[in-house]
């Protein structure tokens, strides 16, 4: 393990130390409004200052924190199983089911998507709680983002259909699903990192768009996709730099989740 | 030869040499003033007008017979030099301008007027401006003594009725361009679909300035679709366009903060935001849900919990203020001033539900029954404003012990719920004002009407309050004085204050945002803000465009 990579686990452990102690750390509850000081910079009371509704923002940072990094890595793992089982499982077998499963991801892919889960959230019963409904978002994103996935993984599988150790396999007896599951799916376990890893910004970005939409974290729940929803305004951002801090965090957690994934493949 | 040829050039080039151009000059000749439409417009026939962009294009357009000053909330002569209302209400009669063309040279006549107005009343047209002088059964009577009198009879008294001309654009009953050729200040000269919309000027407008040049001073104004706000927003700090008729506080905290000359608020507005709960009788809610949302003093203790205050402040920037009801302060004549200012008081809220049956059980509110009082906000997704303001209300009622959901959705499936399934329990949403009248509204109040959100269409009143609030809204609007209506109308506001069906939170300021470049602009509350004077607008010899300057 190099020192970039040590130092990235070390960034992620302290993340997630962080998330865990939010409720210990947290200067003020994430949903208080200071109405005196709305939009406030940085202070003893509020060290990344508040936001528009006077809520602090180092709060509403680390409770975002939670929600995200809870839940965008639990539909990206969704998403990635599902995108592991029918990618690894159409590339090895190849043929009519290679054929089929390739349609079906280029069909929901051509699918507009946005408007099932407005489908969707028009059809939730009202009074559910905002948990459950944030829970029901980062579902539905695990179960309707595996199909670029499932591409990758199909080409790699069918790139080691004919190799040699499966043609030994095959030889030995093995059976399919032996083969699939012993000979396959570690040979593509990489691939299957990295599509976790690089599926789970894209789930947190997702969800921020879906707020707007009103089916990601809605009021007063924070989130990191909300938060970078304080962004729209570009122009204040020069005079107030403290609110690139959840860009910041995010940018940082993306790169240590790359940098940590090299040791962890070899270590597999 | 070419030496001769070389002296006129020059002499031409020296005569378009700025200093040899005089400021109004330059500021009338080929001025052509840029800004958006924020949607296609549906149609050029005045008399179908229903959405903004058309209206937009119906105003600088048309020529009316009275035109409502936006400024000064005072009716002034346009087409027509005087006017009188008789038979209470039933009957107006109009003296007209002579010697007018329109803009195709088409002589101006009372038969037009005679024309416009038999078009607008045509059931067969369903025309939304002749809708509102539809007072009862029975033909509309045009009469057209001499080519300069003409005199309306309507089957029944219609109120505030020489003011509801302002919206009759007067079509030609003889130029075969139809409705194309206009009476107004500009005339649709061509028109991209998805594009734009080019006016040009009239230059058969009747209208002269004080010194009797021909109005107006703009050659043109080029109307450019573009429905995202953002861009439009983009595009007038670039200097592409002009004007913005219409800004959020976001937006215009935005624009202030750099360009603090553009930025116009003209103060208190017409357009409000509100919130109510679902009372439909039929609603899919539990039994109990129905009951808190039906009882007065619930809805009244809610209304006292919020604090519009700090909403106004936060939310809108200061660039709002407590709504009183119905009316906003900004509509001179028709706002009841005896009504109470809205006050916030949680421990107050906090007796009145005590006296409705409800109790503090530590930090959550009861009813009667234990049931824990806890509700739903619905709101069209995407409008951060109404998401922070319901946080806001979030906080509020939270200290009296009652929790708020936020649930925002898109705006078909918001509309589904709140006009065909009633599924929800409370909405908040903003009404756009456009007039100033209470007739207006008689869509909203009446119980039987579509618009009468907590619970609409009902075939008999469902409340004892919602009965008087028929009665008068029917007998302000076959009221033939003002001051009848008014006293009608006041009271109406009042019931509204006592019984809260809408608890109204603000009132939006009117903002907008004009480049220095365009001179002779004063912004008011009534749309259109920002061009309502477009026939004396004229735009700084500089030819830079926009905000840039």
């Amino acid at each position: 393990m190099s020192h970039l990579q040590k130092a990235a686990a070390c960034i992620l452990c302290i993340i997630v130390l962080l998330m865990v102690f939010a409720t210990i750390l947290l200067p003020a509850s994430h949903v208080r409004q200071f109405r005196d000081a709305p939009n406030a910079g940085p202070s003893t009371a509020h060290p990344l200052g508040t936001d528009v509704l006077g809520r602090d923002s180092l709060s509403r940072l680390l409770y975002g924190t939670r929600v995200s990094l809870l839940l965008a890595p639990t539909a990206a793992l969704l998403s990635t199983l599902i995108a592991a089982v029918l990618g690894s499982a159409a590339g090895f077998l190849g043929g009519r089911f290679e054929r089929i499963v390739l349609a079906v991801t280029d069909l929901s892919l051509a699918l507009p998507w946005l408007f099932l889960l407005l489908t969707v959230r028009a059809m939730l019963p009202l009074d559910v709680s905002p948990m459950v409904s944030v829970i029901i978002a980062f579902l539905m994103m695990g179960l309707l983002g595996w199909q670029a996935s499932v591409r990758v993984i199909c080409a790699a599988a069918r790139g080691i259909r004919d190799s040699d150790f499966l043609l030994l396999a095959r030889s030995s007896g093995c059976k399919p699903a032996r083969l699939l599951l012993c000979h396959v799916a570690p040979n593509l376990r990489s691939l299957f990192y990295t599509q976790f890893w690089i599926s789970i910004p894209l789930f947190i970005l997702t969800e921020a768009n879906l707020s707007i939409l009103g089916l990601g974290v809605m009021e007063p729940m924070a989130s990191w996709g909300n938060l970078l929803r304080g962004f729209e305004d570009f122009s204040a951002l020069g005079a107030n730099p403290w609110r690139l801090v959840p860009l910041i965090l995010l940018v940082i957690v993306v790169m240590c989740f790359q940098l940590v994934l090299p040791s962890q493949e070899v270590t597999q | 030869m070419i030496r001769r040829h070389c002296i006129v050039l020059a002499l031409a080039l020296l005569l378009c040499w700025p200093p040899f151009v005089s400021a109004e000059s330059a500021g009338q000749s080929g001025a052509e003033l840029h800004f958006c439409l924020r949607g296609e417009p549906k149609t050029f026939n005045p008399l179908l007008v229903e959405e903004d962009a058309s209206e937009t294009i119906r105003y600088l357009t048309g020529g009316v017979l009275i035109r409502l000053n936006r400024q000064t909330q005072a009716l002034e002569p346009g087409l027509a030099v005087s006017w009188e209302v008789g038979e209470k209400g039933r009957k107006i009669s109009f003296h007209l301008r002579t010697g007018l063309h329109f803009s195709d040279g088409t002589p101006f006549t009372s038969e037009d007027v005679a024309y416009t107005m038999k078009a607008l009343m045509d059931p067969q047209l369903h025309s939304p401006t002749g809708d509102s002088f539809r007072s009862g059964e029975g033909q509309v009577i045009v009469q057209t003594p001499s080519p300069d009198v003409v005199v309306v009879t309507f089957p029944a008294p219609v109120a505030g009725l020489e003011r509801l001309f302002d919206q009759v654009a007067i079509l030609s009953a003889h130029s075969p361009k139809k409705e194309m050729t206009v009476l107004g200040p500009f005339y649709v000269a061509d028109y991209a679909p998805g594009s734009y919309v080019l006016l040009r000027r009239n230059t058969n407008y009747w209208k002269k300035d004080k010194e009797g040049k021909s109005l107006p001073y703009l050659e043109s104004i080029r109307l450019d679709i573009q429905r995202n706000r953002d861009i439009e927003l983009l595009r007038f700090r670039r200097g592409e366009i002009h004007l913005i008729n219409a800004l959020d506080a976001e937006y215009f905290d935005r624009l202030q903060k750099e360009m603090p000359a553009v930025a116009h608020d003209a103060g208190t507005g017409l357009d409000s935001e509100q919130i109510w709960f679902n009372q439909v009788p039929a609603a899919p809610l539990p039994e109990y849900r129905k009951n808190w949302f039906r009882t007065t003093e619930f809805r009244k203790a809610i209304s006292m919990a919020i604090n519009r205050a700090d909403i106004s402040r936060i939310v809108f920037g200061g660039h709002a203020h407590p709504a009183f009801g119905p009316v906003s302060p900004a509509n001179h004549f028709w706002f009841n001033t005896s009504l109470p200012v809205p006050q916030y008081d949680s421990a107050g809220a906090l007796r009145l539900l005590t006296q409705a049956g409800f109790r503090l059980d530590g930090e959550t509110l009861r009813d009667s029954s234990g049931n824990r009082v806890e509700f739903t906000v619905i709101t069209n997704s995407g409008n951060r404003s109404r998401e922070q303001m319901v946080a806001m209300i979030q906080q509020d009622l939270s200290q009296i012990g009652i929790k708020v959901n936020l649930v925002t959705l898109d705006f078909p499936s918001l509309i589904e719920r709140i006009t065909r399934t009633y599924d929800y329990d409370a909405c908040l949403l903003g009404l756009v004002n456009t007039d100033l009248d209470p007739n207006s509204q008689m869509n909203v109040w009446l119980s039987s009407a579509e618009n009468h959100q907590w619970n609409p269409k009902q075939s008999k009143p469902a409340s004892s309050w919602e009965a008087e609030l028929d009665r008068l809204m029917h007998a302000q609007a076959s009221a033939v004085s003002d001051e009848r209506r008014k006293a009608d109308w006041d009271r109406v506001q009042q019931i509204v204050a006592e019984q809260q069906p809408f608890i109204y939170l603000v009132n939006k300021d009117a903002m907008s945002a004009i480049s220095p470049a365009v001179l002779g602009s004063s912004p008011s509350v009534l749309d259109p803000h920002a061009f309502w004077n477009a026939e004396i607008l004229r735009l700084a010899p500089d030819p830079a465009l926009g905000a840039q300057k």
